[in-house]
């Protein structure tokens, strides 16, 4: 009898271990065992996915460089909402805000790993910086920008109907950095707003700070990679199907490379590219 | 309801193809709402007269009228700030700066609001650079004279109040977005008139690597400040360059020197694209066109730094002639002034072309770095292109839930906090902690003092004085005095501490020696106001001093007796020296 209950209490522990974020098993031998008991023993480890789904959550991945990585399943106690990570602000600006928040946290994935094969090998370590990551969305901002600029009339965007208006316009005039009386970052700048999102990633066990360069220069976890590739991104990708913006694709892309143009892997990358942009913004 | 109705009677005058448009007229209708008429859109709004349509008036895709309708909006900023100086006056007195003389009489009438602005934008634009720009403070600095010069008899806290105020109207410290919009309305060839919101900024801040905050002008301000340049680049170059080289013959220089700037203006938009794509190329390779738009750039800046290059020289070279052979001094200060600007336009273009040379390798470097890299087997989600980009172009509404799908899963779980009130209990009654105001003791630091070692030790100088008090009768000769000073060593010797005596020998004569020559020029009042009675004097008379180990003369070192400060009794001695000038009684 005490064998399958010890046997639930140590998938319970490794389950405790994953929901400490920010501990490693590399740091831990106890948690390092019990990776490594799920990773030989299936009964242990369907063990423990049953706990956990009774507790509300996913296992997304456990190895022993990330060790236990769950998930929030939708209505999950462990689950962070958006309203209540971006619940400051107020006023006309608090769904602008709501959004900005959340582009924060996807344009910190996106640089972190910027090629899709970044995301899926598990050795790649991403490096991110505040300013980078604002740097980063302003360009595609402004590319964005520069495809609607073809049309001077429609430049602009209609006044009185804020949710019609494109998100990157939302971004692209909100400040990007400012003097505050107290030398503090302007919380309401798109760079406080992207210091925030890394520091809750840390938090979160999936950032590490490495720095101060640049605002602020962090590193990824494996963790933070599997949340982004097993979860986050199919999360968000099946909304933008769900809206009908992207067309699917098998993994060579949709578009044709111009055969006139010599075939250099920069330039079939590039026009991969910017002809995958062009499109999705068509549909 | 009320807009279809005008708007189908032109419709049947113009074009049969118009007819289908009243209806899908009235789905967009009630975005335009009649109450919000700016000043900006009243000058396109005559669709609400039925009586000529919008196509016939040829008003319809007028891109010409919207520029002109952006470029009124950028001015707006300027006049609101002389239109809320009078807000500012108010507000502030009512705290009590009690300047004016009266109650709310702090008059900021006296100041120019516009003109500060338009300077502030100008500073900052000048001190733009490629990579940095003007910091707050600097440009406070060149605002407070001007405002100190528009008001000389107000106190000088209120002129940097102002120019404060000023610079932070300009970046708009007040707004989240710390920038501007204005509203405009274009026509539709289906008789719509959409208003549209033109946002804008004119001052923009933003962070070095090193965090610190600094401003740049936008693209909007500068043209603000330049006047309609809103064209194509390389060309309204040209049209400077000309400008400039006929101004300058003519002899115009004040026009010839806002050409010039206009040119300069024109060089740092350059290097601000060029910036922004080498930038975006570290960032993402992918991200930056380098198969034709940027060769296209390079190439093309690199022509313009080569021809503004040689042209900008021959331009110096006719200034600095003008300038030398002008006779008005105020020609001749435009002319220096010229010269200054195009000095530093020619600095400016060899920078651009040091980046642009380098830009290159930028590329290179970075696909290197970006392209070449292992590639996975499994590919997997393209985060910029598949998710980051489609979002950002959908519009506010829809791009909230992709993007808000994507946080929870990104961020990972938490643990809910859940409070016990057991431990609230304890966390309210523990006492609290006494904070160290002083921080840690600092431990006292053990200190050596630090001497140095004597040149000469007690033992040496004992013997040295010795052998130098001399009779105030006797002088001797430096080369005797040398030899005592050995033989004393040697009797040492005798006395048997062998090693150290030898050595002491020597040091003896060496002391004396410096001793004497010390006293070739001897401090007088220095021992007079000791009250010492005698002082050593020791006096060239040219017989030179045979030694094999000092050379030069063979001094006379004597003693001479201080007396009181009345001419010398022997005035032969004090001649040789500089003791002539002082009263010094040398026995002789």
């Amino acid at each position: 009898m005490s064998g399958p209950l010890e046997g639930a209490q140590d998938a319970a522990r490794l389950l405790s271990f994953g929901l400490r974020p920010r501990l490693v098993p590399a740091r831990d031998p106890d948690y390092r065992d019990l990776v490594r008991r799920y990773l030989a023993d299936t009964e242990f480890a369907a063990l423990t996915q049953a706990i956990a789904a009774g507790l509300g959550l996913v296992v997304l991945d456990v190895s022993e460089r990330a060790g236990m990585v769950p998930a929030g399943a939708a209505e999950s106690a462990f689950a962070v909402r958006i309203g209540d990570y971006a619940r400051r602000a107020g006023g006309e600006h608090r769904a602008a805000d709501r959004l900005l928040h959340a582009l924060a946290q996807l344009a910190v994935a996106a640089l972190a790993y910027p090629r899709p094969a970044d995301l899926a090998d598990a050795s790649y370590v991403g490096r991110v910086s505040v300013h980078g990551v604002d740097a980063f969305v302003r360009e595609s901002c402004r590319l964005l920008a520069e495809r609607c600029a073809e049309d001077d009339l429609t430049l602009d965007p209609p006044l009185g109907a804020p949710r019609l208006e494109a998100a990157w316009r939302l971004y692209a005039r909100r400040a990007s950095t400012g003097i505050t009386r107290d030398a503090r970052r302007l919380a309401g700048s798109t760079t406080g707003i992207i210091a925030r999102a890394m520091n809750f990633l840390v938090d979160s066990g999936c950032l590490v700070p490495v720095g101060d360069q640049a605002g602020g220069t962090f590193r990824t976890t494996g963790r933070y990679q599997i949340q982004v590739r097993e979860l986050a991104a199919d999360a968000a990708f099946e909304e933008l199907l769900a809206l009908g913006v992207v067309t699917v694709t098998d993994g060579s892309g949709s578009l044709q490379v111009r055969s006139d143009e010599p075939v250099l892997p920069v330039t079939t990358a590039g026009a991969v590219d910017a002809a995958e942009v062009t499109e999705t913004a068509d549909v | 309801m009320f807009e279809p109705a005008p708007s189908t009677p032109p419709s049947q005058q113009t074009t049969p193809s118009q007819q289908t448009t009243p209806s899908q007229q009235t789905a967009p209708s009630p975005v335009t709402a009649p109450t919000q008429v700016t000043a900006l859109s009243g000058a396109t709004a005559p669709s609400p007269v039925p009586t000529v349509s919008p196509m016939g008036l040829g008003l319809v895709g007028d891109v010409g009228m919207v520029r002109r309708l952006k470029a009124l909006a950028l001015t707006q900023p300027l006049h609101d700030l002389d239109v809320r100086k009078a807000h500012l006056a108010g507000a502030s007195e009512g705290d009590g700066d009690g300047h004016g003389g009266g109650p709310g009489a702090a008059d900021f009438s006296g100041y120019a609001m516009a003109e500060l602005g338009l300077h502030a934008i100008d500073q900052v634009t000048v001190s733009m650079d490629f990579d940095r720009g003007a910091d707050h403070d600097q440009v406070l600095r060149r605002l407070v004279p001007l405002a100190a010069a528009q008001a000389p008899g107000r106190p000088p806290a209120e002129h940097e109040r102002v120019a404060s105020w000023v610079l932070h109207s300009l970046i708009n410290v007040g707004n989240v977005n710390r920038g501007f919009d204005a509203g405009y309305g274009t026509l539709h060839a289906d008789g719509r008139y959409v208003r549209r919101r033109f946002d804008f900024k004119l001052l923009v801040e933003l962070a070095d690597p090193a965090g610190d905050i600094y401003l740049r002008a936008t693209d909007e301000a500068v043209t603000v400040l330049v006047g309609a340049l809103d064209t194509d680049i390389t060309s309204a170059q040209i049209a400077a360059e000309v400008a400039l080289d006929t101004l300058i013959r003519r002899g115009r220089l004040a026009d010839a020197r806002a050409a010039a700037e206009a040119a300069r203006y024109r060089t740092v938009q350059y290097a601000e694209q060029l910036r922004g794509r080498l930038d975006a190329t570290r960032r993402n390779v992918l991200a930056v066109d380098w198969l034709e738009a940027m060769p296209t750039l390079i190439d093309e800046a690199l022509a313009h730094v080569e021809q503004r290059y040689r042209y900008e020289n021959a331009i110096l070279t006719h200034i600095r002639r003008y300038r030398d052979s002008t006779d008005d001094p105020d020609h001749k200060r435009q002319a220096a002034d010229l010269v200054t600007i195009v000095g530093d336009c020619i600095r400016r273009h060899t920078q651009l072309q040091a980046r642009l040379l380098e830009a290159g390798g930028v590329f290179r470097a970075e696909q290197d770095r970006q392209q070449f890299a292992a590639a996975s087997a499994r590919a997997g989600i393209d985060l910029h292109a598949e998710l980051l980009v489609p979002t950002l172009a959908l519009p506010a509404g829809e791009a909230e839930r992709p993007a808000v799908a994507f946080f929870p899963g990104a961020v990972g779980v938490r643990t809910p906090r859940a409070p016990r009130v057991l431990d609230l209990v304890d966390v309210l009654l523990r006492p609290p902690v006494d904070r160290d105001v002083l921080g840690a003791e600092i431990v006292e630091a053990d200190l050596v003092e630090l001497t140095e070692q004597p040149r000469f030790d007690d033992e040496t100088w004992a013997r040295a004085l010795e052998l130098l008090d001399l009779d105030p009768a006797g002088p001797r000769r430096l080369s005797a005095l040398l030899a005592d000073a050995r033989r004393t060593t040697t009797a040492t010797v005798a006395a048997g501490d062998t090693g150290a005596a030898v050595a002491g020998g020597a040091e003896v004569a060496e002391l004396v020696a410096l001793l004497a020559l010390h006293a070739v020029s001897p401090r007088i009042e220095a021992a007079r106001q000791a009250g010492d009675p005698t002082l050593m004097v020791a006096v060239d008379d040219g017989t030179p001093l045979a030694d094999p180990h000092f050379g030069g003369a063979d001094l006379l070192v004597g003693r001479a007796r201080l007396g009181s400060p009345e001419p010398a009794a022997n005035p032969a001695q004090a001649a040789d020296s500089e003791q002539a000038t002082h009263t010094v009684e040398t026995a002789r």
